[in-house]
C-alpha cells in the first residue's frame, strides 16, 4: 500500500520539478531573446510603422508630411494624373523603374552564380586544412568600405582607367571602350560587391557533399554533365537558393553602385526612392515605393520558404 | 557593494570632467552649411577671437538641411540655406529675426546684396558667397562660340556622348525652358511640353548626370558640363583649356546666406558670428577657399590673386544679368516632378 503512494508522490515531484524546469528555460530563453526584440522592435518596427503611415498621409509643402489622409502614393505607382485634365489613365513610368531594377538584380544573381559555383566547388575539393585560407580570401574585400570599392572599380574601367590604357597600349583598341556609366558598369559592381554572398552559402552546402556518391554515380556511367546535374546541384540546392537570395535582395535596393557606376542618367528603385525625399518633396510617395519593394522583397523570400520547405519533405 | 562604488568612481569623474570641459570655453557655436565649403581657416580666427568652441557639421542639399531641422531640436545654431531656401525658412518660422542690419559690420555690405527677393532689407540672414549655374567646356574638344545652351540641347558631333549635366531638377529644366525662351517656375503645361520633348531628344547625347562636376571634368569622363562656377575654376586649374561658358539665353544665379534657426541653443554667439563674417578680410577667407564671390566691400583686398582676375568669377561686360530664380508654387514643382522621372525613367 505505501510503495504506490511513494510512487506517486515522486512522480509528482518529479513532474513537479520537470515543470519548473521548463518554466525556467522559458524564462532564460526569454531573456536572452529581449535584447534582440527589442532592437529589432525599436530599430526596425517602429521605423517600418512611421513609414505605413506617412504612405498614407498627404506631402506637406516643403518636405514632410500634413496629417490628412490619402491614397494618393498608391495610386500615383501605377496611374498618373494627366497633366491636362487630372484624369486618371494607368502609368508605366515606375514600373518601369522597378522592372529595369528587377532585371539587372536578376542578372547580377545569374552572373554571381555562374562565377561563384566553381569557387566555392574548387574551395569545397581542397583539404580542410586549406579551405580557411580560401575563404578568409573571399571575405578579405569586406575589410574595405563599399564606398571605396566602388570608386576603385570606377577607376579601373574609365576611360583612361586602367584597362583601356591597357588594352590601348598593346593596340588591340583605338578608342577608350565605353564601359563606364552604363548598365554594364553597374552590373559590374553588383556582381564583385555581392560575390562573397554568393561563395559562403554554397561552400556550406558543398562542404557536405559526400563525393563517394560522386564516385557512385561514375561507377553507375553517368558522364560529367549527369554528376553535376543529377548529384551535385541536387545536393548544393539550398545553398544555391540561400546565396540567391542574399544577393538579389540587396542588389535590388543597392543606392551606391547605380548611382556611382551608372552615371545617374537613369533611376534605380533605391535612387528613386531617396529622390521623393530630396528635391520631390513627396515624403509619402516615398514611403510607399519602399514599402512596396519591401512586399517585393518579402514575395521573394516567401517563395524561398516554400522551396525550402519541399526540398526538405523531398529529400528527409 | 563598496567595492562596486569604487569601480564605478573613474567613470563618475571622468564623466564629470566631460561634461565640465566645455565650461573652460567662452561657450559653444553649432555650424550646420554645405560639405567642403566652410573655411577652417575662418573657424579657427574665431575660435580664437571670441573663445568660443566651434563645432561644424555639413549638408549636400538645401532639401536635406530643411528636412533635419524642421524635426527641429537639432542643437545648431547656424545654417546656410540658399536663396529660395531662406524665404521657405522665413515663412515656415525657422529662423531667428537677429537683425543683421542693426549690426556694426552690415556697412560693409555691397548694397546691392541688401534688398534681396529672399529677405528684404536683411532682417534675417546676410551673405555667405554667391554664383552662378552654367557650364563648362573643353576649347580643345570644341573650337565654336561656347556661349549658348545649343551645346547642351543639340550638341555639335564632338560633344555628343560627351556632356555631364547637374542631377538637379531645376537646373536641367531651367536651363531647357531658357533655350526655348519660356519663363522660369512655368505651368504653362503646352511650354513644359516642349521642354520635355527638348530634354528627352537630348537626353541620348548626355553620358552622365551627376553633381560631381570637377571629378568629371578633370578625369577626362566629359568634356562638357554644367557647372558651378567656382567649381568651374577650380577643374579649369587642373585641365587649362576649359572655359566657363555665359549663354547668350542666360543663366541661374544663387546666393547662400547665414542665418540663425530660431532654436539656436548658442543665440549670442551666433549674432557674433554673423557680425565677424561680414568683416572684410574674414570674407575674403571664405571666398579663397571655395572660390565663389562673397558680397562685402573691401574683401577684395584680401582675396586671392587667382580670383580678382578669374573669368568664371568676374563676368564679361556683355554677359546676360544672372537670374535668380524664386521658388515655385508646389502645382510646378509637381509638373517638374512628373517631367524629371519621365527624363531618368
Amino acid at each position: 500500500m505505501l510503495a504506490p503512494v511513494q510512487d506517486t508522490s515522486n512522480e509528482t515531484r518529479l513532474a513537479r520539478a520537470r515543470r519548473l524546469r521548463d518554466v525556467e528555460e522559458r524564462r532564460t530563453r526569454r531573456f536572452l531573446l529581449a535584447p534582440a526584440l527589442l532592437v529589432i522592435g525599436i530599430f526596425g518596427l517602429f521605423p517600418l510603422t512611421i513609414s505605413m503611415l506617412y504612405s498614407i498621409l498627404t506631402p506637406g509643402t516643403y518636405g514632410g508630411v500634413t496629417w490628412k489622409l490619402s491614397g494618393e502614393a498608391y495610386l500615383q505607382f501605377l496611374f498618373e494624373r494627366d497633366i491636362f485634365d487630372g484624369s486618371l489613365s494607368l502609368s508605366s513610368t515606375y514600373l518601369q523603374i522597378y522592372g529595369r531594377s528587377i532585371g539587372l538584380a536578376l542578372v547580377a544573381t545569374i552572373g554571381a552564380l555562374i562565377l561563384g559555383f566553381p569557387t566555392a566547388y574548387f574551395i569545397a575539393s581542397k583539404p580542410r586544412e586549406q579551405r580557411n585560407i580560401w575563404l578568409f580570401l573571399i571575405t578579405l574585400p569586406f575589410w574595405t568600405n563599399l564606398l571605396i570599392r566602388t570608386y576603385a572599380i570606377l577607376l579601373i574601367i574609365r576611360d583612361e582607367g586602367i584597362i583601356n590604357l591597357g588594352l590601348m597600349s598593346v593596340g588591340v583598341i583605338e578608342t577608350p571602350l565605353n564601359i563606364l556609366y552604363t548598365d554594364g558598369a553597374v552590373f559590374i559592381g553588383l556582381i564583385y560587391s555581392y560575390l562573397p554572398f554568393m561563395v559562403l552559402p554554397l561552400y556550406a552546402s558543398l562542404e557536405k557533399l559526400d563525393f563517394k556518391l560522386v564516385e557512385a554515380a561514375y561507377d553507375l556511367y553517368a558522364n560529367r554533365f549527369q554528376v553535376l546535374r543529377r548529384i551535385i546541384i541536387p545536393m548544393a540546392k539550398p545553398g544555391i537558393v540561400a546565396g540567391c537570395i542574399l544577393v538579389f535582395i540587396p542588389g535590388l535596393g543597392a543606392y551606391i553602385t547605380p548611382e556611382l557606376l551608372g552615371g545617374g542618367k537613369k533611376l534605380m528603385i533605391g535612387n528613386m526612392i531617396a529622390l521623393q525625399f530630396g528635391s520631390s518633396r513627396n515624403w509619402p510617395f516615398g514611403s510607399a515605393a519602399a514599402l512596396i519593394l519591401m512586399v517585393v522583397v518579402m514575395a521573394a523570400l516567401l517563395i524561398y520558404v516554400r522551396n525550402a520547405g519541399k526540398q526538405g519533405a523531398h529529400h528527409g | 557593494m563598496t567595492r562596486k562604488r569604487h569601480r564605478l568612481t573613474p567613470v563618475v569623474v571622468a564623466m564629470g570632467l566631460l561634461a565640465g570641459s566645455p565650461v573652460l570655453a567662452e561657450g559653444k557655436l553649432n555650424i550646420y552649411n554645405w560639405g567642403n565649403y566652410t573655411s577652417p581657416e575662418l573657424i579657427e580666427k574665431f575660435k580664437a577671437e571670441y573663445d568660443v568652441d566651434v563645432t561644424l557639421d555639413g549638408y549636400d542639399s538645401n532639401e536635406t538641411m530643411l528636412a533635419k531641422v524642421k524635426e527641429g531640436g537639432t542643437g545648431y545654431d547656424i545654417v546656410v540655406p540658399g536663396d529660395y531656401m531662406i524665404k521657405v525658412m522665413i515663412g515656415e518660422g525657422l529662423l531667428a529675426e537677429i537683425k543683421p542690419n542693426e549690426m556694426e559690420n552690415f556697412k560693409n555690405l555691397d548694397p546691392k546684396w541688401v534688398d534681396v527677393w529672399w529677405d528684404p532689407g536683411r532682417s534675417y540672414s546676410v551673405p555667405w558667397q554667391w554664383g552662378t549655374t552654367s557650364f563648362t567646356v573643353d576649347t580643345a574638344v570644341y573650337k565654336g562660340d561656347i556661349n549658348t545652351l545649343a551645346l547642351l540641347f543639340e550638341p555639335p558631333d564632338e560633344l555628343k556622348g560627351r556632356i555631364n549635366m547637374l542631377n538637379d531638377m531645376n537646373d536641367v529644366i531651367n536651363a531647357g525652358l531658357r533655350y526655348l525662351g519660356y519663363e522660369r517656375c512655368n505651368g504653362n503645361v503646352e511650354e513644359l511640353k516642349q521642354v520635355t520633348e527638348l530634354l528627352l531628344n537630348a537626353k541620348q547625347h548626355w553620358r552622365t548626370m551627376d553633381y560631381s562636376t570637377i571629378e568629371k571634368l578633370t578625369s577626362g569622363d566629359v568634356d562638357l558640363s554644367q557647372n558651378w562656377n567656382g567649381a568651374a575654376m577650380r577643374a579649369r586649374e587642373q585641365r587649362p583649356t576649359l572655359q566657363y561658358a555665359y549663354p547668350k539665353e542666360g543663366f541661374t544665379g544663387w546666393m547662400d546666406n547665414v542665418a540663425v534657426l530660431s532654436d539656436a541653443p548658442n543665440m549670442e554667439n551666433a549674432k557674433l558670428f554673423v557680425n565677424f563674417i561680414m568683416a572684410p578680410e574674414n570674407a575674403a577667407m571664405i571666398s579663397n577657399f571655395a572660390r565663389y564671390a562673397n558680397g562685402i566691400k573691401g574683401s577684395e583686398a584680401f582675396m586671392d590673386e587667382a580670383m580678382l582676375s578669374a573669368p568664371e568669377i568676374v563676368m564679361p561686360a556683355d554677359a546676360p544679368t544672372p537670374d535668380f530664380v524664386q521658388p515655385c508654387p508646389q502645382e510646378t514643382v509637381d509638373l517638374y516632378n512628373k517631367i524629371w522621372t519621365r527624363l531618368k525613367q
